[in-house]
C-alpha cells in the first residue's frame, strides 16, 4: 500500500462518496488509486468550482465536502472556492498535491505554498510530511471540519508521500486533539437566565442565521418558535429555518431584506440571535440592537459572541443541544399583542414594484417558479440582484434555499447545484444566476453533461451586472462605470445547443407558468432564460 | 490599554506564523513578541506584549483560543506580572566615553560582557521600561547595534 492508496482508503473510511476534482502531475498517485474504489470522481472544468460543488453537497447532506486538485495553480484557484467555505462555515476537506517534498522551498514548477496560501481560510491545514501520518490526519481533518464551528480543512499531500510506501494502514477510532474541545452543550445558568428573560419579555424575537441549519437545529427551533409563539426573522443564510409562509416567520433581516423583518428586530426588547455572526449586511449598526433590548447571542464560536456586539446573555454551544435543552424547561411567555402589531406590519409594510410590462419581473417570476417546484426542491441562488430577489421573493416551502452569503461569491450557484444534486439525486435542484455570475461558471455547463447531473438553471438577464449597477445608479448617479455585458454575452440559446442542452426563454409574463412547467417536467439539465428589465432594481 | 498574552502553542513548523499572521490580519498591535520552549519540548511558549481597547483585548483572546494549535492563552495586566528584557547592546567608546559608560552600567546594573580597543557590548536584563532607560542613555553615546528579546513575563505568585 501507498501513501495514495492510504488517502482513498481514509475516503471510504469517512463515507466519501464523491471526490469533486482536477488532476495534474502532482495529485496523480491519488486519482490513479481512487480508481479501484467505489468513490466516485467527478471532474469539474476550473478548480474553484470543485470547492462549490462540494460545498453544495455537503450543505445538504451534512457530510463533509471533499475536493481533490493537484499543486501550484490547481491549489490557488481552489482559493477563492475555500475563502466561500470558510465564510459561510461549510464544512469541507480540500486535498491539494503538491511537490516533491525535498524540492519544497525551491520553487520549481507548479509550486505554491498552498498552506500559507490559504491559512487565514481555512479552519486548519496540514502539509503531510510522513506518510504514516495520512490515517491520522484523515481523521483529524474530518473531524475538525464538521465539528465545533464547521469549516473548510486543506492537506497538502507532496507528491513522494503520495507514492510512499505504508506499512501498516489503520484508521483511528478516535480523535485527540488537545488544543481542540469545542462547546457543545450550554450552560445551564445561561440556559435559565434565558429563560427568565423570556418570561419577562413582551417583545421576544429570535433571528435565526446559517448556524441552524449546520447544527441541524431546524426541527428544535420551529418546535420552540411554535411552543411559545416567539416570532421568528433571519439572516440571508438563515433562510428556510422556518417556512416563508410560517405564521411565525417575518421574513429575512437586513439593508437587502423585509422592511417588516428590519422593524420588528428593532422594536423587540429581548432578541435570541442564534448562529449569525452580526455581521455588516444583516444589521448595520450593531450598538444600536443593543440598546432597547436584551440579547441573547447563541453560537458554538466563542470568538463570535462579543466580536460585532456585545450581548447581555452569551451563550456558547450547538444550536441543537441549545434547543433541545429549552425544551426541556417549562415556562410560560405571553406577547399575543406583539403577534398582532407584528401581523399588521407583514400585511402593510409591503414593497411596492412598478414591474415594466415588456420584460420578466423577477419578484412574480421567481414566486411563480416557488409554487411550481416540488415542495422539497433544493433553490441555489446566485450572487448580485437575482440573490436579493430570490431572497425576497423564493418561498421556501420543505426544500433548502442555499446562497453564497458571506463572501458573496458570484458563479457559486451552477457548481454548488450540481454538488447539491450529485449528493442527493432524488431532489429537484435550481440553479438561479444573473448573466454576469452565469458567464463566472458557465463551463461547469460541460462537467453537468459529461457526468449526467441534471440541474435547472435559470439565467435572469439584464444585460447588466445588475447589483453593481444598481449601486451606481443611487451613488454615482447613474453613471456607469464596467458594468455593461451586453455585447459580449453569448446567445444562451446557441450556447445551450452547442453543449446539447434543452433552452427556454421567457421573455414577458404573459406565458411565464407554461414556461416554468415545461422547464420543471422532467429531471433533465435545461437552461432558462428570463429577459429582465436592464433598468429594474432590487429596492 | 496594554495587555499580556502568555500562549502556551504546539511546538511545532509554522505555528508562529500563524499566531503572528492572525494579529496582522485582524489588524491587532503587536508590540512585542517572544518565543521559547518550555519545560515540556512539545510545547512553546509565546509571550506577546498587545494593546487596543476592551473588545480587542477580548477578540485577541478568544481569536488566539480559536486557533488549533494553541493550547492555552493566560492574559494579564502588566501590574499583575513580572517582566523582563534582556538587550545586549554595542557601543563605541573612546578614552573620553569609558568611564561614562561604566557608570551606566553600574547605576543601571548592567554587565559589559565582551570588549575590544573600540567596542563594548553590554548586557541587561531588566523590566522594559528600564530597558528603555538604559538604551536613552547611551543613545547619547554611541550604539552601534542592539538586539533585545521582547518582553517576557509571568503572572505573580499568589498564595490561595
Amino acid at each position: 500500500m501507498i501513501g495514495a492508496d492510504a488517502m482513498v482508503k481514509c475516503l471510504e473510511k469517512e463515507g466519501v462518496t464523491t471526490v469533486y476534482g482536477y488532476p495534474g502531475v502532482a495529485i496523480c498517485p491519488f486519482y490513479n488509486s481512487i480508481l479501484d474504489s467505489e468513490v466516485k470522481t467527478i471532474l469539474v472544468r476550473t478548480e474553484q468550482n470543485a470547492a462549490h460543488a462540494a460545498s453544495g453537497e455537503a450543505r445538504v447532506t451534512g457530510n463533509v465536502g471533499v475536493c481533490a486538485v493537484t499543486s501550484g495553480p490547481g491549489a490557488t484557484n481552489l482559493i477563492t472556492g475555500i475563502a466561500t467555505a470558510f465564510a459561510d462555515s461549510i464544512p469541507m476537506v480540500c486535498i491539494t498535491g503538491q511537490v516533491k517534498s525535498e524540492l519544497i522551498g525551491s520553487d520549481v514548477f507548479q509550486e505554491a505554498d498552498i498552506t500559507g496560501a490559504v491559512e487565514s481560510f481555512v479552519k486548519y491545514s496540514y502539509l503531510v510530511k510522513n506518510a504514516e501520518d495520512i490515517p491520522r490526519i484523515f481523521k483529524e481533518a474530518f473531524y475538525i471540519a464538521n465539528s465545533g464551528r464547521k469549516g473548510p480543512v486543506l492537506i497538502d499531500v507532496p507528491i513522494d508521500i503520495q507514492n510512499a510506501a505504508i506499512k501498516n494502514f489503520k484508521y483511528p477510532e478516535e480523535v485527540n486533539i488537545r488544543a481542540y474541545k469545542p462547546t457543545i452543550k450550554g450552560h445551564i445558568v445561561q440556559i435559565k437566565k434565558v429563560i427568565k428573560e423570556l418570561e419577562k419579555a413582551k417583545r421576544p424575537i429570535i433571528c435565526a442565521g446559517g448556524g441552524v441549519h449546520l447544527s441541524d437545529a431546524v426541527p428544535e427551533l420551529r418546535a420552540f418558535a411554535h411552543k411559545y409563539r416567539i416570532p421568528v426573522v433571519s439572516t440571508m443564510m438563515g433562510i428556510g429555518v422556518m417556512p416563508t409562509e410560517d405564521p411565525m416567520y417575518f421574513g429575512m433581516v437586513g439593508n437587502n431584506g423585509k422592511a417588516y423583518a428590519n422593524r420588528a428586530m428593532n422594536e423587540s426588547d429581548l432578541m435570541i440571535m442564534v448562529g449569525a455572526r452580526v455581521a455588516d449586511r444583516a444589521i448595520s449598526q450593531p450598538d444600536l440592537i443593543t440598546t432597547n433590548k436584551i440579547l441573547v447571542h447563541i453560537d458554538v464560536d466563542p470568538a463570535e459572541i462579543g466580536k460585532n456586539v456585545g450581548p447581555s446573555i452569551p451563550l456558547v454551544g450547538d444550536a441543537k443541544h441549545i434547543f433541545d435543552d429549552f425544551a426541556k424547561e417549562e415556562f410560560t411567555c405571553e406577547h399575543e399583542e406583539w403577534i398582532a402589531a407584528l401581523e399588521g406590519y407583514r400585511n402593510t409594510m409591503i414593497q411596492k414594484r412598478n414591474p415594466n410590462p415588456e420584460y420578466v419581473d423577477p419578484a412574480a417570476f421567481i414566486t411563480m417558479l416557488s409554487h411550481e417546484m416540488k415542495e422539497d426542491a433544493v433553490y441555489v441562488a446566485d450572487v448580485g440582484q437575482n440573490q436579493i430577489w430570490s431572497c425576497n421573493y423564493h418561498i421556501v416551502k420543505k426544500g433548502r434555499f442555499l446562497t453564497s452569503g458571506g463572501m458573496g461569491t458570484m458563479g457559486y450557484s451552477i457548481p454548488a447545484a450540481m454538488g447539491v444534486k450529485s449528493g442527493d439525486m432524488s431532489k429537484q435542484v435550481i440553479a438561479v444566476c444573473g448573466d454576469g455570475s452565469f458567464q463566472m461558471s458557465m463551463m461547469e455547463l460541460a462537467t453537468i453533461m459529461q457526468h449526467h447531473i441534471p440541474v435547472k438553471i435559470i439565467v435572469m438577464k439584464n444585460n447588466y451586472l445588475g447589483m453593481v449597477r444598481e449601486f451606481q445608479h443611487y451613488t454615482y448617479k447613474d453613471n456607469y462605470s464596467v458594468v455593461d455585458i451586453k455585447d459580449g454575452t453569448p446567445n444562451l440559446e446557441k450556447l445551450a445547443a452547442a453543449y446539447d442542452i434543452p433552452f427556454i426563454r421567457v421573455e414577458n409574463m404573459s406565458h411565464a407558468q407554461e414556461k416554468i412547467r415545461e422547464f420543471l417536467a422532467e429531471d433533465n439539465t435545461m437552461l432558462m432564460e428570463c429577459l429582465v428589465d436592464p433598468m429594474d432594481l432590487v429596492k | 490599554m496594554k495587555r499580556i498574552y502568555s500562549v502556551l502553542v504546539e511546538n511545532r513548523a509554522g505555528v508562529l506564523c500563524k499566531v503572528s499572521g492572525l494579529f496582522s490580519r485582524r489588524c491587532f498591535n503587536i508590540d512585542s513578541l517572544a518565543v521559547g520552549e518550555t519545560d515540556d519540548p512539545e510545547v512553546s511558549c509565546m509571550t506577546i506584549v498587545s494593546s487596543g481597547n476592551q473588545r480587542t483585548i477580548e477578540q485577541i483572546e478568544k481569536q488566539l483560543n480559536k486557533k488549533l494549535d494553541v493550547i492555552k492563552v493566560k492574559t494579564f495586566d502588566e501590574k499583575d506580572s513580572i517582566s523582563r528584557e534582556l538587550m545586549l547592546i554595542k557601543v563605541k567608546y573612546n578614552r573620553s566615553t569609558r568611564r561614562d559608560i561604566m557608570e551606566i552600567c553600574e547605576i543601571m546594573k548592567a554587565d559589559i560582557v565582551d570588549m575590544s580597543n573600540t567596542n563594548m557590548i553590554i548586557q541587561i536584563c531588566d523590566m522594559p521600561e528600564r530597558i528603555k532607560v538604559m538604551l536613552d542613555m547611551l543613545k547619547s553615546i554611541s550604539i552601534v547595534e542592539v538586539a533585545r528579546t521582547g518582553t517576557l513575563a509571568l503572572p505573580k505568585c499568589v498564595d490561595n
